[in-house]
């Protein structure tokens, strides 16, 4: 679990930070750690961070910084590890109508795991989740870890078209799709907040490392959300 | 303003890409030859990241409502300015009502226009490009259509003194078909055999018909896996070339995803993006292996002959 960190070429202009090889939250926990002291730091030639699981995409521009300078200063911000910047606890909550048209695979969750949709639904609440990536299509976050009791296997034949809003099971991991996208998660309910708004700065409700936690509402609070 | 007669087979509003949202799943977009855009911008005396339209295999037809200078670079498909041919990487004069067309394509597969001033449709998170997947930026996030209305600035009061300016080929980049693209191996080599590295370093791959902005698919000898395990879905750089398990190998380029999970064999020098850029489905890629550091030196003259040679 504990690897030692690698710094590699991405390319001529990306360096990619690996801190391990697996999905854990110890392990995404030292990426956004190591983000946040790279975010202090106004490095010219420094460009975007990309966070992930366990690694960090980092560009760079050539024509002020060479591999190893860039390279450098990567490895510099990790022997800070230690210093322990823990990254601030923010917690968002997000409202959920489960099951029904919104959720067509909750029936197969509960089926897949012996248990009753109800319970999907109360354990899928029960607690807060970490989320790991924000990616793949405008603001899709993907978080852990979900309870065991309910977590179910990616769709063999991934939908085409999930609509914005859909809470999704895929393995161990739980996420929300914030825009129409193609998706292979088990559709377990739709949210009616707005997760990915052109008009916000940043346009993402959630960053990679925000806390999150679901609660349930009615189909009259989904309708009307919004509305008040 | 410049008004769609015929919109083309594939014509976005491109610039040099939209920066700093892709920890929100944003992808960057921009010109696929960002160098032939940046030249053709240069030529009409923009900044390069003014925006302009990527023109793809087949032009449109462009009524232009006001007097401008233009300039086209990267693929030449046959520009005529009313009815006349017009030579590529050099700027022209349109007065009002000019009619830009194309005969029909010579060579490559993208061409930039760019217009004095730039096309000004609204920036949306600091850029003008058009993202296909999302369907923002550009012209409402979507190729043109007919009787679209492109608003254009009105030219500089000196404009007419870049007329007849040019780039000499030598500043161009070495197009063609079938090109050997320079390479950085990795990040995750280690999940390929010996065999599929040689493979993939020593023979020829085609570009399939499955290639659009977000990734071009190559049909070869399969780069074959030795370690069966996941990689753990990672950020995707500019060029990066992944292999999922059928062992074809995928160049990412501007529309990709911003993240993902097939192990990543190699990814192309930036300098040679605009080669890849410029091929089209049937012709082959190979790849050679370079150091980050001998790619970056080909990357800045390639970028410091057009600067020297069409200052600011």
């Amino acid at each position: 679990m504990t690897q030692a960190p690698r710094i590699l070429p991405a390319g001529d202009q990306a360096i990619l930070l690996e801190l391990g090889a697996e999905i854990d939250p110890a392990i995404n926990r030292r990426v956004h750690a190591w983000v946040r002291r790279a975010g202090h730091q106004k490095i010219p030639g420094i460009g975007e961070l990309i966070p992930s699981y366990c690694s960090v995409l980092i560009y760079y521009d050539p024509f002020l910084l060479s591999f190893s300078q860039a390279a450098q200063w990567v490895q510099s911000l990790l022997a800070d590890e230690a210093v322990g910047d823990e990254v601030p606890f923010v917690l968002k909550e997000v409202p959920v109508l489960y099951g029904g048209e919104f959720g067509p695979d909750l029936q197969f969750v509960a089926q897949h795991n012996t248990i009753s949709p109800e319970e999907v639904i109360r354990l899928h609440t029960s607690q807060t989740y970490l989320v790991y990536v924000v990616g793949f299509s405008p603001g899709f976050s993907a978080m852990g870890v979900v309870p065991p009791e309910i977590q179910a296997p990616r769709l063999a034949n991934p939908r085409t078209k999930v609509p914005a809003g859909s809470v999704g099971i895929g393995g161990k991991q739980t996420g929300i799709y914030a825009v129409e996208s193609p998706g292979g998660w088990q559709l377990i309910g739709r949210t009616p907040l707005l997760l990915f708004d052109l008009e916000k700065d940043p346009p993402s409700f959630f960053q990679a490392g925000d806390h999150c936690r679901f609660y349930a509402i009615t189909e009259r609070e989904f309708w009307d959300w919004g509305k008040k | 303003m410049i008004e769609v007669i015929k919109p083309g087979l594939l014509t976005t509003i491109q610039d040099q890409g939209r920066w700093g949202y892709q920890c929100y799943g944003v992808g960057i977009s921009g010109a696929l030859d960002s160098f032939a855009l940046a030249a053709a911008n240069r030529l009409v005396g923009n900044a390069e990241g003014a925006a302009g339209l990527e023109i793809t295999l087949q032009g449109p037809t462009l009524k232009f409502h006001r007097e401008t200078i233009l300039a086209l670079a990267g693929a030449d498909l046959g520009p005529k300015l009313n009815g006349n041919p017009i030579s590529h990487w050099t700027c022209h004069w349109a007065p009002e009502g000019s009619i830009l067309s194309f005969s029909g394509r010579k060579s490559g597969v993208r061409a930039y226009l760019a217009v004095s001033g730039g096309i000004d449709v609204p920036l949306v998170m600091g850029s003008r490009s058009t993202y296909l997947m999302g369907r923002f930026g550009g012209m409402e996030g979507r190729p043109l259509r007919t009787a679209d209305r492109l608003p254009i600035p009105k030219p500089k009061a000196n404009h007419r003194e870049s007329i007849g300016r040019e780039l000499p080929a030598e500043y161009r980049p070495p197009y063609g078909r079938n090109p050997e693209i320079r390479v950085i191996r990795g990040p995750f080599e280690e999940f390929f055999s010996d065999r599929g590295i040689t493979a993939f370093y020593s023979t020829e791959y085609s570009i399939t018909p499955q290639s659009d902005r977000m990734g071009y698919r190559l049909e070869g000898e399969p780069v074959s896996r030795k370690k069966s395990e996941e990689l753990i879905t990672c950020g995707l750089a500019q060029g990066t070339i992944q292999v999922p398990p059928n062992g074809q190998p995928i160049v990412l380029l501007a529309d990709r995803q911003t993240i993902g999970g097939y192990p990543i064999i190699a990814t192309a020098a930036h300098v040679d993006l605009p080669l890849i850029a410029q091929c089209a489905p049937g012709e082959k890629l190979r790849f050679r292996p370079v150091l980050p550091e001998e790619a970056q030196d080909a990357y800045r003259s390639l970028w410091s002959g057009l600067r020297s040679f069409l200052k600011d």
